[in-house]
């Protein structure tokens, strides 16, 4: 099963393409990084996955064939936004409360023990929480869904070195416990070494490489991931316009 | 590979077919929206607490005056002119607390109204809730359906209040007491009967489609306040009146209960004036007999212009028709308001986030 398709997709605001002819298969299983720099379209194919923006061109399905954005395919989707959006006037606990009445699976007793063990305390309000308690929070909720997919947009982007290691850390575990397959979106590359195992590069709106990261290192003779993005960036990147 | 890293959940497939119970909604926009509530509540209550308080003391006056028999008596009048000096306009159409009773619907429309949306879309929170197993336009829909409805609850009781308030002017049997008489329509028609809840309603559902488009919480409250406003004054300087053909009568002294639409004046079959001019009022009524009653001059006037050709017109509407124009009014309201819902559905539905 794919966890995520997309054939010929393309998103366009105004006149300009922030996603085109976009075709790509994300097998179930893995921890897939959606790489690019800043702008590449990368937040904008999260949207599309998960339905809060709609195509200008082809299609995208989800979790096997469910349309982006159906009731089917959110009941299986958690998607941690770019800046993890939480209300902030509402309490942690509250937001347990949101999440667990709008969704038909949610399992409070990891959420409260998850959170109780990161120290969070559940009648604190969200906006009082730290940027990483905050990033934290949205993880749990997303985790506490069970889902079979987790979409992350920039999730460490805003985070500390150590919060950032504590978040990650926290992803690759659900993936070994629950078969997850996360997608996560990220421009900071040495986060990502640890754990992705799947690797779609993005420039310009368009895919530039995707694959199993050993064996697009194995072909492209690169000691990491690092590299190789670097590499394949370098060589697409805009030409100097002699003055 | 795939089976052993996603294991099988048996219910899960029946379980995705259906839709979320929309009851889940009610606790969820209790807890996102209960200080807005909580705010309509205080606002609601200081002014339940402030018209009991001015209220009480003239409905004794009234029940006062209308026990008293004779009516002629001096002891009668003195009651008559208790319950006449307790009108003291607080709540008149164009008095200062009358300008702000009619800001309360806006009011609440604007600061309850347009955050619903405005503020997921400005804050971003629009990317937690519409990606939740609940789906994005039931999200929408529970909220602009529950959120109406209690503050139609809410302020149709507050209207009722308002109503106990001016029921002694429009009671029978006062004018034979020299009460004072209002009309029914001068008199904060907007925040009675099914008036009040179809303005708050509207000015909500004005405020969530402005927050929906606007993206932004303050400029939404602005665009609320600003439409409301021009629905507001376009009713009642022009709809209103047409509701229903008014009433025309030649007799000078229409019921003081009545709402004057217009007056003019005709002779010979023919019109002649809005008001009659200085000169024909200098030449015909230069002693004018000691008026009586609301419309004394106009009826003066009648009288000593009359016997020269003069027949003044009055159209008007009288206070019988109090109900059908709320219910007018509440009818087209509460149609515009259900035609801003499904527009702010469809852009949540399919407007590209």
């Amino acid at each position: 099963m794919n966890v995520v398709e997309a054939s010929g997709l393309g998103k366009r605001y105004g006149g300009t393409w922030a996603v085109r002819e976009c075709t790509l298969e994300i097998p179930a299983g893995r921890v897939a990084a959606l790489v690019g720099p800043n702008g590449a379209g990368k937040s904008t194919l999260l949207n599309l996955a998960v339905g809060l923006s709609v195509p200008s061109a082809g299609e995208i399905t989800v979790l096997g064939g469910r349309p982006a954005g159906s009731r089917a395919a959110l009941d299986g989707i958690a998607f941690v936004a770019q800046d993890t959006p939480l209300y902030k006037n509402l309490s942690v606990a509250d937001m347990i409360y949101l999440t667990r009445s709008l969704n038909w699976r949610f399992d409070q007793p990891y959420a409260k023990a998850r959170l109780a063990g990161l120290g969070i305390p559940l009648k604190r309000k969200a906006g009082k929480l730290s940027g990483g308690q905050q990033a934290q929070l949205a993880l749990t909720l997303a985790l506490a869904r069970r889902p079979r997919l987790l979409i992350l947009d920039e999730p460490v982007a805003m985070l500390d070195p150590v919060a950032r290691h504590d978040f990650m850390a926290t992803v690759l575990a659900a993936t070994a416990a629950d078969g997850v397959s996360v997608l996560l979106s990220s421009h900071v590359l040495t986060e990502l070494e640890r754990v992705a195992s799947y690797l779609i590069l993005l420039s310009r709106g368009q895919v530039r490489l995707a694959g199993d990261v050993g064996d697009l290192l194995a072909a492209r003779g690169q000691a990491s991931l690092e590299e190789l993005a670097m590499a394949y960036l370098r060589e697409t990147r805009t030409p100097e316009v002699p003055r | 590979m795939t089976a052993l890293t996603m294991p099988a959940r048996p219910d899960e497939d029946d379980v995705r077919l259906r839709p979320l119970p929309w009851r889940r909604m009610a606790g969820v926009t209790w807890r996102q929206h209960r200080i807005a509530l909580a705010a309509v509540a205080v606002l609601l209550g200081t002014l339940a607490v402030c018209l009991w308080i001015i209220g009480t003391p003239l409905h004794h006056a009234y029940t006062a005056a209308m026990a008293c028999h004779p009516a002629s008596s001096a002891a009668c009048q003195n009651l008559a002119g208790t319950f006449n000096g307790t009108n003291d306009h607080l709540l008149g159409a164009t008095s200062p607390g009358g300008v702000f009773l009619q800001l309360v619907p806006v009011l609440i429309g604007a600061f309850a109204g347009a955050p619903v949306l405005g503020r997921e879309l400005e804050t971003g929170t629009f990317r937690f809730a519409w990606t939740q197993g609940f789906g994005r336009w039931r999200w929408a829909l529970a909220k602009l359906v529950l959120l109406p409805v209690v503050l139609a609850a809410a302020t149709g009781a507050a209207g009722l209040l308002v109503s106990w308030y001016y029921q002694p002017y429009f009671a029978p049997g006062s004018q034979a007491l020299h009460l004072y008489e209002m009309s029914p329509f001068a008199t904060l028609f907007t925040l009675r009967g099914v008036a009040f809840p179809a303005w708050t309603i509207a000015a909500f559902t004005i405020g969530t489609l402005a927050g929906m488009l606007i993206r932004r919480v303050v400029p939404a409250i602005i665009a609320t306040l600003a439409g409301y406003a021009g629905l507001a004054v376009a009713t009642a300087g022009f709809l209103r009146e047409r509701y229903l053909t008014p009433l025309l009568t030649s007799s000078p002294n229409p019921p003081g209960t009545a709402w004057i639409i217009s007056q003019w004046w005709t002779k010979d079959g023919r019109f002649a004036f809005a008001n009659p001019p200085f000169s024909l009022i200098n030449r015909f009524c230069s002693a004018p007999p000691a008026g009586r009653g609301k419309n004394a001059p106009f009826g003066t006037f009648a009288q000593c212009l009359a016997p020269h050709g003069y027949t003044q017109w009055t159209s008007y509407q009288p206070a019988s028709r109090f109900w059908p124009f709320q219910w007018i009014e509440g009818g087209w309201l509460l149609a515009l308001s259900a035609l801003l819902i499904a527009v702010t559905i469809w852009l949540v539905r399919h407007r590209a986030a």
